[in-house]
């Protein structure tokens, strides 16, 4: 019997968080107590992507896209939307201000999106192999056991250009080919799936929503370079990837697409899964080959690289997990296909996580050349409270910030390294007039200090300095002369940490200390934080013109610092005062100032 | 299931192929949508939508895509039910049962012809004679 209604739940972390499961049984027992349970299909997706408006719920074949769902709505959606074929208005998605919106073709969040690697996120069961084999699933496999050479699966790589998306953007076909051409008994197919990147989860969300596309695709690279063996790594952090993985890999096996004499190829190849115990560190390859090895995870100077002696010495072929989602697309629909999509120095799309004081944060799939406006304030819906732009950060802890004038730079790999930040894994941070500059670079340093292995002293030492220096900096503390060091000791650490950990540490320093020179002075030269978020250079004021007395910040102030009668004008104690800014939020009459 | 061979890999792609499909909307040209508001259902709506999902399925039309709405109101022939064609003026048919739903995608679907006996409204009647020979 064929159905007459899907309704796809998101099932991805973000809404997890939020309900979706209980969501997801409601409708299941909604169905059942209301007789339809035959006639509807009710499927656990991946993630859609639209995090900022979840949990989200959509109901096929009207296409309506329901929004901020809750358990208790779902005795509703079945009565009306399954029963009476009536949509439930309340719960679409509506951009603010404007009418609701039925279907998801009308919503400016996915109008600009182009999705590969995101292709089944949010359509298919992921827990299901069926759904995905149903999609052309395994199809790729197939082409590469009985039909392909290695060297035809390497020359279409080459042709499609891809380059690996894990922030690097070495060209996937040199590795493979590399790997391929060394001699040896054993090789190996890694997959790094240690996501690290404060704010990035597009690694995360493809594994819950789409785990086959992986598996599939280090099959055919183990067809091709002649390994039998793979393994991904994973942090344990993120136990929905990591259940949909062991679940998959159980369906895979039982269908005989992994294991021994795959589709009576002849061909053996089985994967395991390693656990990493969220190190940052470990993302970077030799380190995170070490860790899968049971040593500590630390990096080796390369070369060799892992392609010619990487896991237990033996070639290894290492991908980051949007690479490896893109791989069985290029197989099917052909390297010449996929080079068409992006600019001439990439190719094909990239995932972007847009967080930050963004409308809609969420997950996005743009081709390259797609410029950060489009991203930003058409995909994203602009800057969020409708405050002023400042910045974005790109990159994660390795990137850097790209300003307002920059906006229409079309995004790849080589027009944001011009821009003193970097692709990186695809982490997206937007910022508004009230983030401090120097605030946020703080914040991205000590992560790496805090990450740090220790094992070569540039890093180790080099990125404590530096953490140093801008905690004197936001205390007021700082002389002119300590910006200059700051480059000086970034520069040094460039050239010679070990790996891409410390050599990419200073880069938000040194991109903020470029963009915003301005914002440095201010909090050296003057002492003041220009957005008002460093504690030690502020100091919070009441205007006596403003004030009427109504005793709201005194009674809020936990350590009691304000002080005033009734219809009389209050004083802030500063020596008492802490800065915390609560009577800053609680004044409705525009009376407490920051200074 | 046991392991799989090539052949049994692809046939199973091709069965659930179909399945997965209906769930996807773009590339479905016609549109049938069924007036399921209460006089709908109570005139047999429901049965009519399950005999559309069955049609399309035994004939194995893959561009068609069924939905419902609430009362079109013509709640005297009920079930109504609106059937947008390409190529075709969009027509509102009304009595639909079991056998008028099978004739529906037989003639108007398939063969772009329409059901005359039960055209409600919508194309002017000379357009009904011309299209209903």
């Amino acid at each position: 019997m064929a159905f007459r209604n899907y309704i796809l739940v998101c099932g991805g972390t973000a809404c997890e968080s939020s309900k979706a499961n209980a969501i997801y049984e409601a409708l299941v027992s909604e169905c059942k107590a209301q007789g339809v349970a035959d006639e509807v299909q009710i499927v656990k997706t991946g993630c859609f992507g639209f995090c900022e408006q979840g949990p989200i719920v959509k109901i096929l074949p009207e296409d309506s896209f329901y929004v901020q769902v809750k358990p208790e709505d779902a005795k509703e959606l079945v009565a009306e939307h399954i029963v009476k074929g009536r949509e439930v208005k309340r719960l679409l998605y509506a951009k603010e201000g404007s009418r609701k919106h039925a279907k998801v073709e009308d919503i400016e969040f996915y109008q600009k999106q182009f999705r590969i690697v995101l292709r089944n996120c949010g359509f298919i069961d992921p827990e299901n192999i069926n759904e995905y084999i149903a999609r052309e699933g395994y199809v790729a496999l197939e082409k590469v056991l009985f039909e392909m050479t290695a060297d035809d699966v390497i020359a279409e790589l080459r042709t499609a250009g891809l380059r690996g998306r894990g922030g690097a953007g070495f060209p996937t076909w040199m590795k493979w080919n590399f790997t391929k051409q060394a001699e040896s008994d054993q090789k190996y197919i890694v997959v790094n799936a240690d996501e690290g990147d404060p704010g990035a989860y597009m690694d995360r969300s493809t594994l819950e929503g789409d785990p086959h596309s992986v598996l599939e695709a280090m099959a055919i690279a183990g067809k091709t370079v002649g390994a039998n063996q793979g393994y991904i790594y994973i942090r344990a952090e993120y136990p929905l990837a990591i259940k949909r993985l062991e679940i998959a890999m159980a369906q895979a096996r039982e269908y005989g697409l992994l294991g021994k004499d795959i589709l009576g190829s002849g061909f053996d190849f089985d994967i395991e899964i390693r656990l990493g115990a969220g190190a940052f560190v470990c993302g970077e390859e030799t380190a995170l080959l070490a860790s899968i090895e049971g040593k500590r995870g630390m990096p080796v100077p390369r070369p060799p690289f892992p392609a010619v002696k990487g896991l237990w010495g033996k070639p290894t072929v290492i991908n980051n997990v949007e690479t490896w989602a893109n791989i069985p697309v290029i197989i099917i629909k052909g390297g010449d296909w996929f080079s068409r999509i992006g600019t001439a120095d990439s190719h094909g799309t990239k995932v972007f996580a847009l967080t930050g004081k963004i409308r809609n944060s969420g997950l996005v799939e743009v081709p390259m050349g797609t410029t950060l406006r489009e991203i930003i304030y058409d995909i994203g819906g602009g800057i969020a409270n409708d405050r002023e732009f400042k910045a974005v950060q790109t990159g994660g802890p390795s990137g850097g910030v790209i300003t307002k004038e920059f906006l229409d730079t079309p995004i790849d790999f080589g027009s944001l390294t011009k821009l003193g930040s970097m692709m990186g894994s695809g982490g997206m941070i937007v910022m508004d007039e009230d983030d401090c500059i120097v605030d946020v670079t703080k914040f991205y340093l000590n992560f790496t200090v805090d990450e740090s292995c220790g094992k070569c002293s540039p890093c180790r030492i080099g990125g404590r300095s530096l953490a140093n220096l801008l905690d004197k900096i936001t205390k007021g503390k700082a002389e002119l002369a300590d910006l200059d060091q700051m480059v000086e000791i970034g520069e040094a650490m460039k050239k010679a940490s070990l790996c891409a950990l410390g050599q990419t540490a200073p880069n938000p320093i040194l991109s903020t200390l470029h963009h915003f020179r301005d914002e440095y002075l201010a909090h050296v030269v003057d002492k003041r934080c220009p957005a008002g978020k460093c504690k030690s250079l502020i100091s919070y004021h009441i205007l006596p013109d403003k004030c009427i007395g109504c005793t709201a910040c005194a009674r809020k102030c936990p350590v009691a610092a304000i002080s005033g009668e009734r219809r009389e004008v209050h004083v802030i104690d500063q020596a008492a005062c802490i800065k915390c800014g609560v009577c800053y939020e609680t004044c409705k009459f525009g009376a407490i100032e920051v200074r | 299931m046991a392991k799989m061979t090539l052949e049994e890999l692809r046939k199973l792609r091709d069965s659930k192929k179909s399945e997965i499909q209906k769930r996807d909307i773009a590339g479905k040209d016609t549109q049938i949508i069924i007036g399921m508001g209460t006089c709908g259902i109570a005139a047999g709506a429901k049965v009519v939508l399950d005999a559309f999902l069955q049609e399309l399925d035994a004939h194995n039309l893959e561009h068609v895509s069924v939905t419902q709405t609430g009362c079109m109101g013509l709640c005297y022939v009920e079930p109504t039910v609106e059937v947008l064609s390409p190529g075709m003026p969009p027509v509102i048919y009304g009595k639909v049962d079991a056998a008028v739903a099978k004739a529906i995608i037989e003639d108007h679907v398939m063969r772009g012809k329409m059901v005359s006996d039960h055209v409600f409204d919508r194309p002017s009647a000379d357009i009904i004679k011309d299209g209903g020979k």
